[in-house]
């Protein structure tokens, strides 16, 4: 530690540390676009630049290390003027749509415009008109004229996800983000987790909505519309009506989504504890008959495109379950439309998901039959929260309702879906059931627990050593793909979640980077399952009911039809 | 044809790093005359690097170009001379004319645009160069007869 002058001010900083993180530390804001924390910094946007003594330029915080005795001003005129310069040329190209933008209102240069007070156009850029909008993607729409070219998308997907589907192409005032030869996202290597759009600073990156879809069905008095909703979304929909993050608002998203119309009201939990029967399962069959192992989870469709397109070799690793939403939609549109007498035809089935490729999950062949699909609309955290203000329902005053029978009901261990680590053990606790016939005396495991990138953890069930990983972010499970391949054979069970952190950050929920924010809302899924009494999937009634009556058991004829899928390998640029 | 080229050219550049990727690029381009989306997918295995970023990093160049070239192919001159002769207009011309931009090739295959520096013809100002024939001392509405002579050019050799 060493002291640095700032603003008059002298305050601590770390050798090695940078002049904007000792800065923040000590309550000074700095207005950042391309900086994201616990990246190397790139120094694209230069928005973030102070006056260093004795340096005869001004230098971009972000990027320049602090050094003992430093002098520096971060709110000179010189510095406000640079600034806004900075962010008068931002908008010389910029479209200037808020009002239709649907990041009105949270956008981080619209927010930078207002501080600096920007209040007239210096600048006309000559792409100022450009419109190159490419919706070609069922999850994810670019439009690159809002795009200010900060280059975070293209570094969290290089660096977190290992996908690289989009670069900047071209040079100078003509460069573009964009997938090679220009192509568009849906033949693009892009594994559509919307990790891109959650670091945006602007409206370049959004969801492809499906909110009109829902509405006109809503609207539709021939329509029995039934929505789902993830285990994830309880415990993050609050932050985008103000309400304190990490807040579990279940019962009053239940109430809202049934004074918006919809007939019936469903939680994906329930079909999570439906995934974790067939799942672990399927884990001790392939243990049992030497099947193949290790055995991959299949909820998050983000790592089943990423191992279409540059790991089908490992295709037959992957657990042929299909995630909760899709088993939730094949179950509805068959043994609920039977049991209430509704044609599957008219059973509009919305989900609400914090993910933007189940968007394209549910698109997928084989997520339907007789040219019906299972899920007719997906729609993310964030389009339900405006859902909701668009039917003018005051959130936060909403009484607690519950969820229908029997798709309700669920465990807390299928709640705990929502987060790393919760798919293991859910499925671990079951799998400890079904091997042994009794319960786990600790039903918590620890080690699968917080948002480390991998987890590993080695489980002695009756003598059968096991063998579990916990991976999120994609490229920490490239890691372990790698291992695997170069003759890694202790793994038994990987769950991987393809955001950092699991659905609880997914590309589709309230904006939010801070890892801090995120963990609360992972913190707020581990209370809910250390208060509940039901807290194993097999345990769940309604599960029991549901293969009494209908499936069989676990990987019968009839799971095999409705509950399982296959995975191809996908010819694309990668 | 083209698997003996690329078995030729990465035979010399196994092992090799993203630091050779100008390199290999330059050499399929020059047996290529393009780069193909296989031809970067190729190298993006060789190298172990992403198309996207071989893309980018391609399209930062001019040099590179990503169709093939046409049967006329037209070097237009924008160094200095012809620069304040008024090539950028000759040059939106042609874009305008074959409806294409500089470094692509019209879908029937027949032209293709390439921008370059100083071809040395300076006291020719503007000039564009096609197929290795001169026109010299353009202005925009030439380009209109010009284009028509080789169209009629085609013609006559069908």
């Amino acid at each position: 530690m060493f002291e640095i002058t700032v603003n008059n001010r002298i305050i601590d900083a770390k050798p090695e540390e940078t002049i904007l993180s000792a800065v923040k530390r000590a309550g000074i804001n700095i207005p950042t676009l391309c900086h994201m924390d616990d990246f190397l910094p790139s120094g694209a946007c230069r928005i973030c630049c102070v006056e260093v003594e004795g340096m005869p330029g001004l230098v971009p915080s972000c990027s320049y290390p602090v050094q003992e005795g430093m002098n520096i001003i971060t709110n000179s005129p010189r510095v406000i003027k640079a600034r806004k310069t900075v962010i008068e040329l931002l908008l010389a190209n910029h479209p200037d749509d808020c009002l239709y933008c649907v990041r009105n209102g949270n956008c981080q240069l619209q927010n930078l415009a207002d501080q600096y007070g920007i209040r007239e156009r210096r600048f006309v850029g000559k792409h100022k008109t450009r419109n190159t909008v490419d919706c070609t993607s069922p999850a994810i729409v670019r439009d690159q004229s809002k795009c200010i070219l900060c280059g975070k998308c293209v570094r969290v997907c290089e660096e977190i996800q290992n996908v690289s589907a989009i670069d900047f192409v071209g040079r100078g005032s003509s460069t573009v983000i964009a997938p090679a030869f220009n192509q568009g996202l849906n033949i693009s290597s892009c594994i559509y987790c919307g990790q891109c759009i959650m670091v945006c600073p602007t409206g370049a990156l959004r969801e492809n909505s499906f909110t009109k879809q829902v509405t006109d069905a809503l609207n539709n008095p021939k329509k029995i519309v039934v929505v789902q909703h993830a285990p994830a979304i309880s415990v993050s929909i609050a932050e985008e009506f103000g309400i304190e993050p990490g807040t579990d608002v279940n019962g009053k998203m239940v109430t809202a989504l049934r004074r918006m119309g919809f007939d019936r009201v469903f939680d994906t939990s329930f079909s999570a504890d439906l995934t974790i029967m067939e799942e672990a399962s399927e884990l001790i069959q392939r243990i049992q008959s030497g099947g193949k192992l290790p055995l991959m989870t299949s909820c998050s469709p983000g790592w089943i495109k990423y191992v279409e397109q540059f790991y089908p070799g490992f295709l037959e690793n992957i657990s042929t379950c299909k995630s909760p939403q899709q088993m939730l939609g094949a179950i509805i549109k068959t043994y609920f439309a039977k049991k209430e007498g509704i044609d599957p035809e008219n059973i509009f089935s919305v989900s609400v998901m914090p993910c933007t490729a189940k968007k394209f999950e549910a698109a997928r062949p084989g997520m339907g039959r007789d040219q019906v699909p299972d899920i007719d609309a997906t729609i993310s955290t964030r389009e339900l929260a405006r859902m909701i203000k668009t039917y003018g329902i005051d959130f936060g005053s909403l009484p607690e309702d519950k969820a229908d029978t029997p798709f309700g009901i669920r465990s807390s261990a299928g709640k705990l879906f929502g987060g790393t680590g919760g798919v293991m053990e859910a499925a671990v606790r079951t799998a400890y059931h079904m091997l042994t016939g009794s319960e786990l005396k600790s039903l918590q495991i620890e080690e699968v627990r917080g948002v480390k990138g991998i987890k590993e953890a080695k489980l002695n069930i009756n003598g059968l050593e096991l063998g579990i990983a916990v991976v999120n972010g994609v490229g920490n499970a490239q890691q372990l793909l790698e291992q695997i391949k170069s003759g890694r054979k202790d793994l038994h069970f990987i769950e991987v979640m393809t955001c950092p952190g699991g659905c609880i950050a997914g590309g589709g929920q309230p904006r939010n980077t801070d890892i801090e924010k995120i963990k609360v809302r992972l913190k707020s899924l581990y209370s809910i399952d250390k208060s509940e009494k039901l807290r194993t999937s097999h345990k769940n009634k309604a599960v029991q009911q549901l293969y009494k009556e209908f499936l069989g058991e676990p990987l019968s004829h009839k799971s095999h039809e409705l509950l399982h899928t296959n995975y191809t390998k996908r010819d694309v640029l990668i | 044809m083209e698997e003996h080229i690329y078995k030729k050219i990465f035979s010399k550049y196994r092992g090799s790093k993203r630091d050779s990727l100008i390199p290999l690029l330059q050499e399929i381009q020059h047996e290529l005359g393009f780069l193909s989306k296989d031809s970067v997918a190729r190298v993006g295995g060789l190298l172990n690097l992403p198309t996207s970023k071989i893309y980018g990093v391609a399209t930062f160049y001019n040099q590179f170009r990503f169709q093939p070239y046409g049967k006329y192919h037209i070097q237009v001159c924008r160094g200095t001379a012809c620069h304040v002769k008024g090539s950028a207009n000759v040059l939106s011309a042609l874009e305008a004319m074959l409806n294409i931009k500089a470094g692509e090739t019209t879908r029937d295959g027949m032209f293709s645009i390439e921008v370059v520096a100083c071809i040395g013809a300076c006291g020719l100002a503007p000039v564009i160069s096609i197929n290795g024939e001169f026109h010299a001392n353009l202005v925009p509405s030439d380009i209109e007869k010009i284009i028509g002579s080789y169209k009629n050019r085609k013609t006559l050799e069908e």
